[in-house]
């Protein structure tokens, strides 16, 4: 059953219930590819055995009332998993076993997913390009030592090589979205406050959102809705009623207005980009949506905003790396000193550098001038969003300024590499749900994705117009398996 | 405004992270060029705008203050770096 590796989840789904083929089966099939795949750098751990017995146990008591039965999955490791180490991609967990289960991962496990292995992803989920994880550069399917994006670099190039059928990853600036685009692969962030934060390794409270990552639109809304939930244990989780996202599915957008931010003409954009967005325009048109030009005077400043939130928040959140409860300890001459060597030591370069930057905006003095004022203008950003959606029901935008970049191209220059998520930071500012869709490729082949962005909790409005331009798109992955041996 | 290597000193002391000379000067290079870059805020003027602290706008729900975990010692120091099955161990405070 070589095809199965083929096949999109919702048929992997349907197969499993109508007893075509086993979990056991399944299973067996993602995990001897992953093996084959470790060229690619995609795994920090792998959960092989413990998962086909697992399989095995599904198969021998089925229950195909589940959304995901018997189904393997890998994910982004920063959700914690139960007595499956969990490390963010940072030396400073590199031992650390959790003792308890995540709410998105114990969704997945409750709708009867089997988790497979933890994938690769920037240290505490600080990068665009999974080039700061302590475990090493992970390989874009697409081309040899191009990066997968990042951070979730280790779940989008797991799913664009097809070693999971879905994935989950994490976004606190684009980190879903940026790789997706990056992969050819579909990204969703949902609103803050819809999926459970417990569990998830902490980056910057107010803006990070765990959300799938899959092969297609109708996969993702599967996803979301497995994973989405009110969670008492999460204080920003919302109790509002979460949609059947998959039944309602639907192509249908005769009448959406969609909002075209002329601020996200960016210069230097390459001409490709500008021509996809143009052609998902059309498809709107043709499928009978509007277009209308918005404004969204204030997007220049959304960057410089995640600058100062987020880092400040980490700052904060990082603190409780102190080498005494768990993690990575070095040797000191006193206390002090033992916390100091210990985190010089247990973090990375990025992570350091934004701790730091977190730090001084904080600190006395500071707070003012670069804190506070940060705040404030997340606050026009967020009401540039609310003055648009007064006239458009979503907007559409290109994913990212540029494709998947060359392993190396951008380490050396950090403003450049933040500039990559010019086009995602200002949504997860104002904690709304995006997605992005493969929409084509740039003239080396590398794929290029279109965002959707909706209001608030509107996320089966925006699954249901990117499902639309799907249809209309059929955008294909072309690659062979240059990484298996 | 700069950052010296005076501040990113001081910055790595609030911070607890050690830092050697070397990496201090290309970390007071590359804090720099993020200053620079974040300090584009001061364009704006937002002095009747109010802070934005939390995008969730909803109520924090109270709960009965129960004990729900019962017995979890061993679990709670099974991840830790040094301890003597009841304690976390640190290096000596008081002397």
């Amino acid at each position: 059953m070589s095809n199965i590796i083929d096949l999109k989840l919702f048929e992997l789904v349907e197969k499993i219930k109508k007893k075509e083929i086993s979990s056991q089966e399944v299973t067996k099939v993602f995990v001897d590819r992953s093996q084959k795949s470790k060229k690619l750098n995609s795994y920090i751990t792998e959960n092989f055995e413990n998962a086909l017995q697992k399989a095995k146990q599904f198969d021998e008591k089925p229950d195909f009332n589940k959304k995901l039965p018997g189904v393997p999955l890998a994910v982004k490791d920063l959700f914690c998993t139960k007595n499956i180490r969990t490390t963010a991609g940072s030396k400073i967990l590199e031992n650390f076993i959790p003792t308890y289960e995540s709410t998105v991962t114990q969704n997945i496990l409750n709708e009867g997913g089997i988790i497979i292995g933890k994938l690769n992803c920037d240290e505490f989920a600080m990068g665009s390009s999974n080039e700061t994880s302590f475990f090493g550069n992970v390989q874009n399917p697409i081309s040899e030592n191009l990066v997968p994006g990042g951070s979730s670099g280790g779940s989008s190039s797991a799913l664009a090589a097809k070693l999971t059928p879905a994935t989950i990853g994490t976004d606190t600036g684009g980190s879903i979205r940026q790789p997706a685009s990056f992969t050819g692969t579909v990204g969703l962030k949902p609103t803050y406050g819809s999926c459970s934060r417990y569990g998830i390794v902490a980056f910057a409270s107010s803006l990070d959102q765990a959300g799938p990552m899959t092969q297609n639109v109708k996969d993702c809304a599967l996803m979301l809705e497995v994973i989405s939930s009110y969670d008492n244990k999460d204080s920003t989780s919302v109790d509002f009623k979460r949609g059947q996202y998959l039944k309602d599915l639907n192509e249908n957008i005769k009448g959406k207005k969609i909002g075209i931010p002329k601020q996200y003409r960016v210069d230097g954009m390459p001409k490709e980009i500008d021509e996809l967005w143009k052609k998902g325009m059309k498809i709107i048109e043709n499928n009978g949506g509007e277009i209308i030009e918005i404004n969204l005077p204030n997007t220049n400043y959304a960057l410089p905003t995640y600058y100062i939130v987020a880092p400040a928040e980490a700052s904060s959140n990082l603190a409780r790396y102190d080498g005494v409860k768990y993690g990575f300890r070095s040797k000191g001459e006193n206390l002090i000193d033992m916390y100091e060597k210990t985190r010089s030591e247990g973090f990375g370069d990025e992570v350091k550098r934004r701790i730091m930057i977190g730090t001084y905006v904080l600190s006395s003095g500071y707070y003012d001038a670069y804190y506070l004022k940060a705040q404030k203008v997340r606050r026009l950003i967020k009401n540039d969003f609310d003055e648009a959606y007064k006239k458009v029901d979503a907007i559409l935008t290109p994913s990212t300024p540029s494709s998947a970049f060359k392993i190396g191209e951008k380490t050396n220059d950090p403003v450049s590499m933040y500039l990559n998520d010019i086009f995602t930071v200002p949504i997860n500012l104002a904690g709304l749900p995006a997605i992005s869709i493969p929409a084509g490729h740039d003239k080396s082949g590398y794929p290029l994705g279109l965002q959707v962005i909706g209001k608030a909790f509107d996320e089966q409005n925006i699954l249901n117009i990117a499902y639309s331009i799907e249809k209309n798109i059929n955008f294909k992955n072309n690659f062979n398996d240059w990484w298996i041996n | 405004m700069t950052i010296d290597l005076k501040t990113v000193k001081h910055i790595s002391k609030l911070s607890r992270i050690s830092i050697d000379d070397n990496k201090a000067k290309k970390l007071s290079d590359d804090l720099n060029s993020i200053f620079k870059f974040i300090e584009k805020l001061e364009e704006l003027d937002t002095e009747k705008i109010e802070p934005l602290t939390s995008i969730a706008e909803t109520n924090l729900k109270l709960r009965k203050d129960e004990i729900k975990s019962k017995n979890i010692r061993e679990d709670i120091l099974k991840n830790s770096p040094e301890d003597n099955k009841d304690f976390f161990v640190v290096p000596k405070v008081v002397e």
